[in-house]
């Protein structure tokens, strides 16, 4: 009785108390998204977008954008793309073989509870913790590389590439594969067994079932899922901030050094050239990205 | 309803009050400190010293603790005058400080007061407005902008700082190349953001026969550093020096002084054919939020006292020269300065700019 009678309350407080027009007022709900939204992300996009074309003297002009095509910028570029396609590819492939032994295995199973709830909070664990997690281990006065010093095992016999690129592909794999793993098992769990049953009752093997079964259900969600590391690696700032202090090799440093550097190398104009440049590729990206993520969907009704 | 009355009397006397005391101090004074280009043009030392107490706070920025004596000095202040300092992002850049003035403009948060590299203090005289502290004369005339906007205020010189407890003492430039030096020189920053990183560079260019007007071979000897190991992409602190992960450090002599606070075996070279020097310069706020208070800290850090306390941090005070033969200067806190045996040279604000753009340039290949 109660219960329906607060049921009915709710309903009637939904309706309009004077029987007029009903205003549809469902998008409410979003305005804070939509702000949220427009504030700290379209707003600074146009910002930069139009601050591309606009020189030092204020004039609008293609010369920031020109300063792309230097050596030095172009090889940022590079190196970052670079850096992306390599933790992107290793993080894929180790955490979809994960993603398959944990969908493998039993769905209640201590280690498939286990695994998802460490990849749900490592695929968030970035930026500055990350990295002096990292210094404080295996930097040049980490505790087990002074441990392994001092029993005659130097791991780094030429430079000390933690603080270098190579650094950043093995720090970055440490969130990029837990992510892989969440992105990844969905798809793996749409897969049923009753597929791989079909494929053994027709006459084919193992081969026949990844070649012309699984692969091609999986491809779209493998693909799509590298594209969101790439672009989880590629605007990754923090952490390499913490990590790298020499040489700006990739573009989010280059991007901060324009803006903070003491030495009359500041200059927001090119700041923003190079971020266009990044929003680009990511643009792209996240394109093909949604565009693989539609082809998968078919499959994991 | 009766103590409500009284509350509203209450608010209407401290208005009053208020009302009166801001009309008293503008009308004794009858100064608007935000104009006054010294303290006797504003009525003497005893009227700023009032009018600072009255704004009760002084916003500082990129103003470390451990820079200079930096702590002692804040501390000092605010136990002399009673003015609380508010001190922002304390590891900032010049750039930075330059950049809160832009966009803080005329709030409260703005900076009052800047503590600031050369270059870029030569590049935004828009934003200062000019003082002349009370020892305006003891300022050597190289050293100041005639009317006040800047003011050169501590300096010293690039030098090679290291852990004599794990390597071996360095005597040149070219030691550094050793075996006994793998992994174990760093620099304080990158050299195409930092003005100390700049300097390094160029201090290791002069040893290896470049010149203030090329910063190629310091750029080279680090390409070397890379390909031998020794080099520690890492920026220099107190922290990583107190760790460990970088017991060699290019940096102001000054600066450097500060980690035999963690590190007793630390040691500091300049070399003699490369005696690269480096002056910081003060400057105020044109839109300082805290006028008065500004103008009695640039009294305060141009003080014997101020002075003193630069020197104690192992800076050269800018009036070291004038109080020598007064006989205000800390003779101990002098003794302890690493022994300079070269002729300074100093970088031009047109020099800095040219091994500025060659760094952004060549730096990151050389290093990687």
């Amino acid at each position: 009785m109660t219960a329906a009678g607060n049921a009915a309350a709710v309903i009637d407080a939904g309706r309009p108390l004077q029987g007029g027009r009903r205003l549809p007022l469902t998008w409410l709900g979003a305005v804070p998204f939509l702000a949220y939204v427009g504030l700290f992300l379209l707003l600074p996009t146009v910002i930069v977008v139009a601050g591309a074309f606009v020189d030092k003297n204020g004039s609008v002009n293609l010369s920031e954008l020109q300063t792309l095509n230097q050596p030095y910028v172009v090889k940022a570029y590079m190196s970052s793309v670079l850096l992306s396609v390599e933790s992107a590819l290793i993080g894929a492939v180790a955490g979809a073989l994960l993603a398959y032994v944990i969908a493998t295995g039993n769905p209640q199973g201590l280690l498939r509870r286990t695994v998802t709830s460490a990849a749900g909070v490592l695929a968030q664990f970035g930026g500055v913790t990350l990295a002096f997690a990292f210094i404080a281990t295996i930097g040049g006065a980490g505790f087990l590389r002074v441990f392994l010093l001092d029993h005659g095992i130097d791991i780094y016999p030429g430079n000390i590439w933690l603080y270098d690129l190579p650094g950043l592909i093995v720090v970055y794999l440490y969130f990029q594969i837990p992510l892989m793993v969440l992105v990844f098992l969905p798809a793996l769990d749409g897969i049923r067994p009753q597929w791989r049953e079909a494929t053994e009752s027709l006459g084919g093997n193992a081969w026949h079932y990844w070649r012309y079964v699984a692969g091609p259900l999986l491809a779209p969600a493998f693909l799509g899922a590298t594209l969101l590391l790439f672009a989880n690696s590629f605007s990754a700032y923090a952490t390499a901030a913490a990590l790298i202090n020499q040489g700006n090799p990739i573009v989010p440093l280059a991007i901060g050094n324009l803006i903070q550097s003491e030495v009359g190398l500041s200059d927001p104009g090119q700041a923003k050239a190079l971020a266009l440049g990044m929003i680009v590729i990511v643009a792209v990206v996240m394109i093909s990205y949604s565009v693989l993520q539609r082809r998968t969907a078919r499959w994991l009704q | 309803m009766n103590w409500h009355r009284l509350h509203r009397l209450g608010l209407a006397v401290a208005a009053v009050f208020i009302v009166a005391a801001c009309g008293s101090s503008s009308s004794a004074g009858s100064t608007d400190w935000s104009t006054q280009s010294s303290a006797s043009a504003g009525g003497g030392m005893d009227a700023l010293v009032a009018a600072a107490k009255a704004e009760g706070q002084l916003n500082i920025i990129a103003v470390p603790r451990d820079w200079a004596n930096y702590g002692a000095i804040i501390d000092g202040f605010t136990a002399k005058y009673g003015i609380k300092i508010n001190s922002a992002n304390p590891n900032g850049s010049s750039q930075d400080e330059v950049d809160a003035v832009n966009q803080l403009g005329k709030t409260s948060r703005a900076p009052d007061v800047l503590d600031i590299g050369m270059k870029v203090a030569l590049a935004n005289t828009a934003l200062f407005t000019p003082y002349q502290v009370g020892v305006w004369k003891d300022i050597p005339a190289a050293q100041k902008e005639s009317s006040g906007l800047w003011y050169q205020d501590y300096g010293g010189y690039m030098s090679i700082g290291y852990d004599s407890s794990k390597v071996p003492a360095v005597t040149s430039m070219q030691d550094l190349l050793g075996s006994a030096f793998k992994g174990k020189v760093a620099l304080n920053g990158d050299p195409t953001k930092a003005n100390a990183a700049l300097n390094g560079v160029m201090m290791a260019s002069l040893a290896n026969g470049g010149s203030l007007d090329n910063i190629g071979p310091g750029v080279d000897f680090f390409h070397q550093l890379k390909v031998k190991g020794n080099f520690v992409p890492v920026q220099a602190t107190t922290a990583t020096v107190k760790s460990g992960q970088t017991p060699v450090v290019f940096d102001w002599d000054y600066l450097s002084q500060s980690h035999g606070t963690d590190v007793p075996t630390w040691k500091i070279f300049v070399p003699s054919n490369a005696t690269l020097g480096g002056y910081y310069a003060q400057a105020i706020n044109k839109n300082a939020p805290h006028p008065a208070a500004a103008r009695l800290w640039e009294e305060y850090l141009y003080s014997d006292a101020g002075q003193n306390f630069w020197l104690k941090g192992g800076a050269r005070p800018v009036r070291m020269a004038a109080m020598q033969s007064a006989g205000t200067l800390d003779a101990a806190a002098a003794a302890a300065l690493p022994a300079i045996t070269g002729t300074p040279v100093f970088l031009s604000p047109d020099q800095a700019t040219a091994a500025g753009t060659y760094l952004a340039a060549h730096w990151a290949a050389a290093i990687s």
